[in-house]
């Protein structure tokens, strides 16, 4: 790889989905059709608009996928608002892939996975789950923990509900909202309480994303459970511009989340400074 | 050795200039800073300290990488060509120079940034040895040997004269037609020069403990508070610094088109990490602290104890309130335990 | 006079008066010091001498929320001018601070040393008039009044224009100087002579942001050129006017509230004239609605944002501008 990678491929919206009223799921493809590029799942693409920006996005769908990637995206800025108005057919930038994957072809083979996500902390999990059901018989056992503000902030609820729960799959979800809601019988609790309530044994191996407070809490309640920091992942959000470790912005401590990481495990995250 | 008068420097500039683009200290309203030469132009060796570095030869303050057209919902891409022509830099001083490495670590390792590499591929170096260091130098600290920089081509500036050695083909060939001179009076000079260096009030700055190991004891100083106080967020030091090499990415609109375009940037900046949801380095504090622990820790920690720092005293002298890594350096650095 | 401030202080604090001082620091040589708000038991790094010229007031701002009683603050005269400002903008609360007004006899710019070609500064010697400068090769005399900082060069006078009480002697520094003589130069340059005037000094900008900073009349929260949201954020120039753009902005933004501290062209690492930028604009207020000077005391209304009647026509406005 060298900085060429700063100058962007064109890329072309497919198909977008709402998923929730402020996250939707862009499908892109290359203009003469196929994805952009291969990956890992947990790794990352910078998407721009011209004249607007660039930022980072994790890649939500599985690298099984041949014909396309898509990006679970929620409008919280200027870039991502100007995302959210686009229409289908609209091209975009595109370039990537850029950091450290989930080791699904590693330390995750053969291990029974506890999957623990916040809101729109499904989106890079959102890979790996699809990666280990496309290759489920490398895999132990596999628990999903999802939860969002309510259940119309649930991302990809179709795919949750008609693939990770059939039982050929052989997930178990456990879905949740924060509060109770009409229309919604099923769990309601912040996600950190919900996961010491299901009391998982503490063999398995957790990747875990969502708002850092929510991680800072999963983390408490898995250490009371028993977890250790070495069986637990999860990946970060900085602020990046050149997605090659040289910019700078990602840095924390000796490494640059865009290079290094941006998945990390617990034991090597607590070496670092507090910065993220 | 060769030798040039400097009273013929302009002349030996106009010829060079003929077939190749210098860049070289040049005043401009008072100020030094490098720039390209034309004749005629205020050619300032002798100054010790240019206010930029030198390093916008290689890395400028801004440069555009490329450029976008959209049509309806159609966007296409236009790439910037790469520099690609000859230049020659001269009166680059050793703190200077060391610089160029600690740049190299970072656009020349994988993934090597082509911008950058094609200017450094293109240069000639002519460097220039110091006779008089500043009493806030402190380069000989990160291992430079002011009186003997490298280079292509050193050069000494001995009463009036220019004395020029090449140290490579490149270098050989540029003064090839200058008149021969032997090196009595640049010896000279340099032992004059390093007896004055280890008088230097920072001549021996105690580095212990600056690396990856006490990384975490450096950061979770208590000290960071109270050396950051008077800091105005600005961006001085940085862009002033030779080494500091953090950008950003961001598109121009001409009204034809979208250039993107890379520029300095600065941890200092408020804005630096700032994302829609917020700053993980909310303030003075944490951004002061970042610059210097990338300099004295983190780089090392990742560059085989090589540090982001030359010792060039440009921040010591520009910084509007006098905070600088001096400071920095004496309150942390050590072994000590007050931490 | 540093001794006799030092135990002012300590009296004060040990009055109750207040627990910190807003004051300048010792550095690693005689001339860096450094804005440091001080305890009663730092009070020993505590340095007041020729070489303390950064305008301490705006730090301030930042300390007002962490203030419960008083915080002591070291006022030169010419600073009183800008700490009434930023309470006149409702920036400070003037009944959180303690002002102790101190006296000035003009402060050295050691980049005015350097320039006269002395380096390697090790000490100097104030003698009255002149001052002797030691370096690593040898000993340089020179002229006080020649290496004083630009703003000194037209003192305010030495009157403290706020001050709960005042320490030291102070000495009015400008010797009658007309501080609009390069304004009026620039205004007698033709259009063209005056747009490469500023062009040359201009280009030297790198946008380290350092005279916003400083300045105390930009005390915005969020800086427009910080905010990504206004379209014209920017730390660098994407084309080549723009850092001219910036300036200009920035001295329309401060006309009226600038009070000429000096501290844009102290700070600019490239020795860009800013304040000429802003001394425009207070010459231009002065003629078109009388003689008006920022910060001469709390509370004003400075006549941009005040009507009277006698105000000038905007056509006597657009008329000038068409000569200009």
């Amino acid at each position: 790889m060298t900085t060429d990678n700063l100058i962007p491929m064109v890329g072309v919206v497919t198909q977008i989905r709402r998923d929730t009223p402020d996250i939707k799921t862009f499908r892109v493809e290359k203009p003469e059709g196929g994805k952009c590029f291969d990956h890992m799942p947990g790794q990352c693409a910078m998407i721009s608009i011209p004249g607007v920006g660039e930022a980072m996005f994790s890649i939500t769908s599985s690298p099984t996928v041949q014909e396309y990637q898509e990006f679970s995206i929620k409008k919280c800025g200027h870039l991502t608002e100007c995302l959210h108005a686009m229409d289908v057919g609209q091209q975009i930038l595109i370039r990537g892939p850029f950091g450290k994957h989930f080791p699904v072809e590693g330390e995750l083979l053969g291990k029974d996975l506890l999957f623990i996500a916040g809101g729109v902390g499904l989106a890079p999990l959102h890979s790996v789950i699809d990666y280990v059901l496309a290759n489920r018989d490398k895999y132990g056992q596999v628990d999903v923990v999802y939860g969002s503000r309510s259940k119309d902030d649930l991302l990809d609820i179709d795919q949750i509900q008609n693939v990770w729960m059939d039982p050929k799959n052989r997930v178990d979800v456990h879905l949740t909202i924060d509060r109770p809601q009409e229309g919604w019988d099923g769990h309601v609790a912040f996600v950190p309480t919900y996961v010491e309530e299901l009391g998982f044994d503490p063999h398995k191996t957790v990747l875990v994303c969502g708002p850092p407070i929510m991680i800072k809490f999963v983390l408490q309640a898995l250490t009371k459970l028993g977890f250790t920091k070495e069986q637990i992942y999860t990946t970060m959000e900085l602020r990046m511009k050149c997605g090659l470790g040289k910019c700078g912005r990602c840095n924390i401590g000796d490494k640059y989340v865009c290079k290094d990481g941006p998945v990390f495990r617990f034991d090597e995250l607590s070496e670092l400074p507090d910065e993220y | 050795m060769k030798k040039l008068l400097l009273s013929k420097l302009d002349e030996w500039l106009t010829t060079l200039s003929e077939t190749q683009r210098i860049i070289l200290p040049i005043k401009q309203t008072d100020q030094v800073n490098f720039g390209v030469y034309a004749p005629g132009a205020e050619v300032s060796l002798e100054t010790l300290r240019t206010v930029k570095s030198a390093k916008d030869a290689f890395f400028p303050q801004v440069e555009n990488m490329m450029n976008f057209r959209s049509e309806g919902k159609s966007i296409s891409v236009e790439t910037v060509p790469l520099e690609e022509e000859d230049f020659i830099l001269i009166g680059v001083r050793g703190c200077d120079e060391k610089s160029f490495e600690i740049l190299d670590r970072v656009f020349l390792s994988d993934p090597f940034d082509p911008f950058y590499a094609a200017r450094r591929k293109h240069a000639t170096i002519v460097t220039l040895a110091c006779s008089r260091p500043d009493e806030n130098c402190f380069c000989t600290n990160f291992g430079v040997d002011p009186t003997n920089p490298k280079g292509d081509v050193t050069s000494w500036i001995v009463d009036g004269t220019l004395y020029l050695t090449g140290n490579t083909e490149k270098g050989e060939a540029l003064i090839a037609s200058l008149e021969d001179a032997n090196d009595e009076p640049v010896a000279a000079q340099q032992n004059k020069t390093r007896e004055i260096l280890e008088k230097l009030p920072f001549a021996h700055l105690d580095l212990n403990g600056f690396d990856g190991d006490h990384l975490m004891e450096k950061f979770s100083s208590s000290k960071w508070a109270d050396l950051s106080e008077a800091c105005l967020g600005c961006g001085t030091c940085t862009f002033v610094c030779p080494t500091c090499q953090c950008y950003d990415i961001r598109d121009y609109d001409t009204g034809r088109g979208v250039q993107r375009y890379r520029c300095w940037d600065s941890c200092m900046y408020s804005d630096f990490t700032l994302m829609a949801h917020g700053t993980n380095r909310p303030t003075q504090v944490e951004r002061f602290r970042q610059r210097f622990m990338h300099k004295l820790v983190y780089f090392p920690s990742n560059n085989d104890g090589t540090y982001s720092c030359v010792g060039c005293g440009r921040c010591l002298v520009k910084c509007p309130q006098n905070l600088n890594i001096v400071k920095v350096i004496k309150a942390l650095g050590g072994d000590r335990n007050d931490n | 006079m540093q001794r006799e401030l030092m135990e002012r202080i300590r009296a004060l604090m040990d009055k109750g008066v207040a627990d910190q001082v807003l004051a300048w620091k010792r550095g690693e040589f005689f001339y860096d010091t450094e804005p440091a708000i001080l305890t009663k038991d730092e009070l020993g790094e505590m340095v007041y001498d020729s070489f303390c010229g950064p305008n301490l007031s705006k730090y301030l701002i930042k300390e007002m929320p962490k203030i419960e009683n008083k915080i002591l603050a070291l006022i030169k005269p010419c600073d009183s001018y800008s700490l009434n400002q930023l309470i006149t903008e409702h920036r400070i609360d003037r009944d959180k601070v303690y002002v102790i007004g101190v006296g000035c006899k003009g402060k050295i710019d050691v980049d005015k040393i350097r320039a006269k070609g002395v380096s390697g500064i090790t000490g100097v010697d104030e003698n009255g008039d002149k001052i002797t400068v030691h370096t690593l090769y040898g000993d340089t005399t020179l002229d006080r009044k020649d290496v004083l900082l630009g703003k000194c060069l037209f003192c305010k006078g030495k009157e403290h224009r706020i001050a709960d009480e005042t320490v030291g002697e102070s000495e009015d520094t400008s010797e009658g100087s007309d501080r609009f003589e390069m304004v009026k130069k620039l205004e007698q340059m033709t259009p063209d002579e005056r747009f490469s005037f500023w062009r040359k000094e201009l280009s030297k900008c790198i946008r380290c942001n350092a005279c916003r900073n400083v300045c105390p009349a930009c005390s915005c929260v969020k800086c427009v050129f910080d905010n990504p949201n206004t379209g014209v954020q920017n730390k660098a120039a994407a084309n080549e006017f723009e850092e001219n753009l910036f300036h200009i902005i920035r001295a329309y933004h401060v006309a009226g509230r600038c009070t000429d501290c000096g501290e844009c062209s102290r700070v600019c690492p490239q020795g860009i004239p800013l304040h000429l930028l802003n001394r425009k604009f207070i010459s231009d207020i002065n003629e078109l609605y009388g003689t008006y000077q920022a910060g001469e005391c709390a509370g004003q209304r400075h006549p941009l944002i005040d009507y009277t009647q006698e105000d000038s026509e905007p056509s006597i406005v657009h008329e000038r501008g068409n000569n200009g």
